[in-house]
């Protein structure tokens, strides 16, 4: 046996991935606002832009639009409860939904991999035609182009959309989330990022796991004509609830505080999560938003969404408070108390 | 949920704590050895349940923390060939080794995968036969049987394409060289269930024995570990130094014979290195005889430089217990998740990012029980 009177543990110093992109440059996390912070906010930073929001709102004659692109590279193309087609739309209207405009026109790009199936474009583009149809959305310019084999993915697709913002529709976004308000988010968590990895895994459930790839746009349109104060709507895509609620805690320089009793999660996907090492808070979501209401009007708020099939899971999760500022804290089913913070990256499974 | 829910309920916990907080008399240090256990202390806030005198002290068990600086060079070695695919769990692939990390690597070309088991390495072997599969053999005694068993099913198919980098380490020499130590403040141990499920804890009598120090075989769950905490700290205030298993139901003294059959077929134990806590003999896991032909060791010889390491990072302290990570002149200053100067601020469970994130929350919060060590941790 070695006497260790001493522990000299030394350790490395690393060299920052600062001179390549790695892919937690797009995880959503720390690394992701590190890039929009330091490359793309001083070349192209402008009062719109900084706003920082899912889209941008641009007042043209009196009229307030919103505009917004998303890509989309998921992997599998075809996953239990969605294709990468019908994510496209969805995601690009949901985008526009959380500014509180209503969806009305969208574009499409394909980058497409030499030697796809065509079965496979067909099936993607079907399922887009279905999306757009039943968001009401309409696909009105396009483009497509052909990569060399090893190039792509098989297929990534860019949208960009246009809504309009009624005029009654008071500006939603960060700005306007206060001290007391109540966080609620529109239904379970987890289950888009789970059913990818599941897919991706080859795990198996006795009931699949299905993506929530929805438009959320009929929920959104039900508060914003209810009159109920909607301070801020956000989407928890990449990065799920979690990050989500670091960039507002940040933004405006308060405390969110959880219940972790309260925030729903299918029994299969908490099983899942179990399995894979990940923390459902930071799984994304496709078809779930977070909305900021005074607390008075939670009751209220949950109301109407649970009227609207997309939102009928919402529920309230915790709230906003003063301090520790720029933090979430999430209390444990056992009572304890931790910081939720954001991620570096993608989150990693663990090894035990 | 089964098997979760009845372990998380905070009428239980509540119970637990207070049978803690009645027990308790003096202050007392306890390492819990698992990454896992640590995951669950930070994940559930458990730290906020007990009275400011127990000091939890986050243990060696992490891989990510342990595994020797120039093996991660030498992985990053391997992956860079181009005919290889590196294999290996998630976790692994942000620690930085001398120069890079392996995710770092994969960045600039290399093919480095996450699997989620060893067997899913070796699949990749059959359906890749132009390439060379490395597998990433790192962890503990709870993953040696998985690992052993797709060595072994590799060289059973003769599947020539398949090999394994193997850096395990055992727990109980380990947790040897920490109590021989004169600077040792841990007083008692929350063994970790998973390893004990697989070797049983006949090995840990001795050391409880000799040592004079309590070990309880203990679960992940919070309720495990809050249970485990009040049968150390019983042990603590009534003078004794046993051996308990509060894990019994997946835990037996005996371990599970297959599975130790398995390993002693495919590995022989070794002196290694451990980062940190230097080299402990008989500490490791290497592959043995036959199996030697899927030695990534072996088949790729690695001539690299001695891997340079910085006096500024503490965390063979910290894995001791001795410092705190905050005490630390690089903590949140140089050393960030970000962008790590060690390894405990890599991994979720390593100290030191268990510190980063939930110091945040003391600036400003009054709570009372919170130990006074995590009070005093400097504003950011």
């Amino acid at each position: 046996m070695t006497v260790m009177t001493e522990f000299n543990l030394s350790c490395p110093v690393p060299r920052v991935a600062d001179d390549r992109i790695v892919l937690a440059h797009g995880g959503g996390g720390r690394l992701t606002h590190q890039l929009i912070e330091k490359i793309f906010m001083p070349a192209f930073g402008n009062p719109m832009l900084e706003e920082r929001h899912d889209g941008a709102v641009l007042a043209v004659n009196g009229t307030r639009l919103a505009f917004t692109t998303d890509s989309f590279v998921v992997h599998p193309l075809i996953f239990p409860g969605g294709t990468i087609g019908d994510l496209a739309i969805y995601g690009t209207v949901n985008d526009l939904a959380m500014c509180g405009a209503q969806p009305l026109y969208l574009s499409a790009g394909f980058i497409l991999e030499e030697g796809l199936a065509m079965d496979t474009l067909r099936t993607v583009v079907a399922s887009m035609q279905e999306a757009a149809a039943k968001t009401g959305v309409k696909l009105v310019t396009g483009d497509t182009k052909v990569v060399d084999r090893g190039k792509g993915d098989g297929i990534f697709i860019n949208t960009s959309g246009i809504g309009l913002i009624a005029a009654n529709v008071k500006t939603v976004g960060p700005a306007a989330v206060q001290v007391g308000d109540a966080v609620i988010v529109s239904g379970d968590l987890g289950r888009h990022g789970v059913a990818i990895l599941s897919v991706r895994e080859g795990l198996e459930f006795e009931s699949p796991i299905l993506s929530d790839t929805a438009s959320v746009w009929p929920a959104v349109e039900a508060l914003l004509n209810s009159g109920i104060e909607i301070h801020c709507l956000r989407d928890l895509t990449r990065g799920g609830l979690a990050t989500t609620l670091n960039e507002i805690a940040a933004d405006r320089n308060v405390c969110i505080k959880l219940e972790e009793a309260l925030i729903p999660v299918q029994e299969t996907v908490q099983s899942a999560c179990e399995i894979l090492g990940l923390d459902p808070l930071y799984v994304a979501n496709e078809g779930r938003f977070a909305v900021f209401v005074p607390a008075a009007q939670v009751d209220a708020a949950l109301d109407i969404m649970k009227k609207i099939p997309v939102s009928e899971g919402a529920v309230r999760v915790g709230k906003v408070e003063e301090s520790p500022s720029r933090t979430v804290v999430l209390q444990s089913r056992i009572g304890g108390n931790r910081v939720v913070d954001m991620l570096s990256g993608e989150q990693l499974p663990r090894i035990c | 949920m089964k098997f979760l829910s009845e372990y998380r309920d905070q009428k239980a916990a509540e119970k637990l704590a207070q049978q803690i907080w009645k027990k308790v008399t003096r202050p007392w240090t306890i390492m819990e050895i698992c990454g896992g256990q640590t995951h669950t202390i930070v994940k559930s806030g458990l730290e906020d349940l007990l009275p400011r005198g127990i000091t939890l002290v986050h243990g060696p068990g992490c891989p990510v923390c342990v595994t020797p600086i120039e093996l991660i060079d030498k992985a990053v070695a391997i992956a860079r060939r181009p005919e290889v695919i590196f294999c290996s769990f998630g976790d692994m692939l942000r620690v930085p080794g001398s120069t890079k990390s392996l995710f770092d690597a994969k960045a600039e070309g290399a093919d480095v995968r996450i699997v989620y088991s060893p067997l899913d390495a070796l699949k990749l072997a059959r359906t890749n036969p132009e390439r060379q599969i490395v597998f990433f053999a790192v962890g503990f005694e709870t993953t040696a049987p998985a690992n052993a068993m797709a060595a072994w099913q590799g060289d059973h198919d003769h599947i020539e394409n398949f090999s394994l980098l193997v850096s395990h380490v055992l727990v109980p020499p380990a947790m040897e060289a920490l109590l021989s130590s004169d600077n040792c403040v841990v007083q008692g141990f929350l063994a970790a269930g998973h390893v004990c499920t697989i070797m049983g804890y006949e090995e840990y009598f001795p050391i409880a024995e000799r040592y004079k120090v309590p070990i309880v075989v203990t679960g992940f769950e919070p309720l495990d570990i809050l249970d485990g905490i009040l049968m150390t700290v019983s042990q603590l205030e009534e003078g004794r130094y046993e051996v308990e298993n509060q894990y019994a139901r997946a835990t037996r003294r005996e371990g599970n014979r297959p599975a130790q059959e398995t390993i002693a077929e495919v590995f022989e134990v070794v002196n290694r290195q451990w980062r940190g806590l230097g080299e402990i003999p008989a500490s490791g896991f290497q592959l043995r005889g036959r199996f030697q032909k899927h030695d990534a060791n072996l088949r790729y010889p690695f001539s690299g430089e001695v891997a340079q390491e910085s006096p500024e990072c503490i965390s063979g302290l910290i894995l001791q217990g001795i410092k705190k990570p905050h005490q630390c002149a690089a903590f949140a200053v140089k050393c960030t998740p970000e962008n790590p100067l060690g390894a405990p601020m890599v991994s979720s469970e390593g100290a030191c990012a268990a510190y980063y994130h939930y110091g945040r929350r003391q600036q400003s919060d009054s709570h009372d029980r919170i130990q006074p060590e995590l009070s005093s941790t400097p504003s950011r």
